[in-house]
């Protein structure tokens, strides 16, 4: 990315870039160069981060803004009069409009911030689920998901008398059509089903399981936790009905993420969260709420991090999602091989389908001894269950190993991997 | 940062890979579960009494090589000893663990935190320190309620 187009972008941020950063090559950009503009990197210069399936790092960009805003722009949102809080309002709500851009939704009304993808889900089991569900209907789940998107729902069911039903994976550990399909019932109200699987990297066949869950009269919400910084996502071409996403996995600041919802379904909904900024009018007796995406921000938002994410996106558009698709695949792939040639390393299956992420078992060594090795090595993973012990235990196993792709990451950072895994494969070896 | 071998010392790889005394007693007098959330490693200690000295120990589980090592280490040296020695060794272990005040132990009970020496190097690695106490923990459950009770925490 050039000075003069970040510039445009911001045109009050202070810091210079520098003119060579991430400048485009071949394949749209070169992650070692694009490396100068995430601070971390600078401070760090050895680090192998592999981990940003948990966090992402932040570009100079995000956190410059942030604090850009706090020194020029702060007040607070959608109350005062005076120019500086209509001018951080305008912010705030031109962040929205980026996440509008950044999803394709039809509507900047459909976007709705939250603290994370996790508060997104339990945003529509908390709202939705109770005013649409009855006891006996069916949510549909998969065997790919992650706890934030089982547990909402058993709540549901222990408060509403929901099914939580779980479809099954094929012998590719990719998600079981058939099988998914099979599980779709006259009862089933809500299929809820992830993306690209965080512990496998499995791509699910969004278009697929919402074209089938639509045929029964379900609705879709989709867990776009993982698929965000690696995918450009189009929730209309998708069809979903709701898209959650966090921000600090599309490197931006934590604490604030999104819900999308297709506004006739957010309209029909009620409020989860009472307080300020979610009201029309308010008396003892009765309230009047606002309408969508107001009415599900209750209190003071997380105004900077909104802003903040919407200049992560500026940054993911800038190097362009068909580049950053591109490389996380290419990478991937090359992930794949380098790992496969390594004796004993038992990569989880992620169906027809992987992206971003590198799952594995070493020979029975536990992952946290192998993530030991591969931190003295100045290799960064996750290791253990990944917050997908469902899925964990359909594989037999009690937790992987696990490196996660970013657009700073390349072929020598796989190869750094390597090279610790061999010496942990070397170290256990029984 | 320090030579990783500090940490996985050649006694530790051992122990890690064959660990003792890995089996259940058929009717263990004391024994209880740990279980560690953070990581998912689980464990459980059986113990048997007669009176007030420990004649057997052993454990199940699975774990990282330094919580099996540990499990290992501790199930042999508290073979023969009172209730109070294996309490004295936890509470001395901890502290070399943990890094707080040292305790000083009795001259008998010298050799057994001499076998315990090899697994202080989780001290430099401070999200590992419930790995090497994990195992005594669920002792001291084991000791305390003596039957199966919930599983314990390893704070």
């Amino acid at each position: 990315m050039t000075t003069a187009s970040l510039r445009s972008v911001y045109p009050a941020a202070p810091t210079p870039l520098s003119p060579e950063s991430g400048r485009g090559l071949g394949r749209g950009f070169d992650p070692r160069v694009l490396r100068r503009e995430f601070p971390i990197f600078v401070n760090n210069p050895d680090l192998v981060f592999l981990d940003s399936g948990a966090s992402a790092q932040k570009p100079r960009s995000v956190i410059d803004r942030i604090a850009d805003y706090y020194r020029t722009d702060y007040a607070n949102v959608h109350r005062g009069v005076y120019r500086l809080s209509a001018r951080s309002t305008e912010l705030f709500e031109e962040a929205r409009e980026k996440m509008r851009g950044f999803l394709n939704a039809a509507d900047s009304r459909e976007i709705v911030f939250v603290r994370n993808t996790t508060e997104s889900i339990n945003l529509v089991a908390q709202s939705w689920g109770p005013a649409f569900l009855k006891s006996g209907d069916e949510v549909l789940i998969s065997v790919l998901e992650h706890h934030s998107n089982i547990v909402p729902w058993q709540l549901l069911r222990d408060r509403i008398g929901i099914r939580l039903v779980v479809a099954p994976l094929d012998a590719t550990g990719g998600l079981d059509l058939a099988g998914f399909e099979a599980r779709l019932s006259q009862r089933t109200r809500l299929v809820a089903i992830t993306h690209v699987a965080n512990a496998t990297g499995a791509v699910v066949p969004i278009e697929t399981v919402v074209r089938l869950a639509h045929q029964r009269g379900a609705k879709v919400l989709v867990d776009g936790s993982q698929a965000a910084p690696r995918l450009p996502v189009d929730v209309q071409a998708l069809g979903c009905d709701f898209y959650a996403l966090t921000g600090h996995k599309v490197y931006g600041p934590t604490g604030i993420g999104v819900l999308y919802g297709r506004y006739d379904l957010l309209l029909a909904m009620p409020p989860w969260q009472g307080g300020g900024e979610m009201i029309l009018h308010v008396t003892f007796d009765k309230t009047e709420y606002q309408e969508p995406p107001h009415r599900f921000e209750a209190g003071t938002p997380d105004i900077a991090g909104a802003i903040g994410l919407g200049a992560a996106v500026d940054f993911i558009e800038e190097l362009g999602r068909d580049n950053i698709l591109a490389h996380e695949e290419a990478l991937t792939g090359y992930g794949v091989d380098r790992l496969s040639h390594i004796p004993g390393l038992r990569l989880l299956d992620a169906g027809q389908r992987r992206l971003g992420i590198l799952s594995f078992d070493l020979g029975g060594v536990h992952p946290h001894d192998v993530a030991q090795v591969l931190d003295q090595r100045r290799v960064a993973v996750r290791a253990g269950h990944h917050c997908a012990q469902p899925l964990m235990e359909w594989f037999g196993l009690p937790g992987t190993t696990r490196a996660s792709l970013g657009v700073y990451n390349d072929e020598r950072d796989i190869d750094r991997l390597a090279e610790a895994v061999e010496v942990a494969r070397e170290m256990f070896a029984r | 940062m320090m030579d990783l071998r500090e940490l996985y010392q050649d006694i530790i790889l051992d122990h890690g890979r064959h660990p003792r005394n890995f089996r259940t007693i058929e009717q263990p007098t004391h024994f209880a579960q740990g279980h560690n959330p953070l990581c998912g490693d689980r464990v459980t200690i059986y113990l048997s009494l007669d009176g007030d000295q420990i004649t057997d120990a052993a454990f199940q589980g699975r774990g990282c090589a330094i919580s099996t090592a540990a499990a290992s280490l501790m199930t042999e040296v508290l073979k023969g000893k009172t209730v109070e020695e294996a309490r004295t060794l936890f509470a001395q272990f901890h502290a070399r663990v943990t890094g707080d005040e040292p305790i000083v132990l009795p001259e008998s009970l010298a050799e057994e935190a001499e076998r315990l020496e090899p697994l202080t190097g989780v001290k430099a690695y401070p999200a590992r320190v419930k790995c090497a106490t994990l195992s005594w923990h669920a002792l001291e459950a084991a000791l305390k309620g003596g039957g199966p009770g919930a599983p314990i925490k390893t704070e």
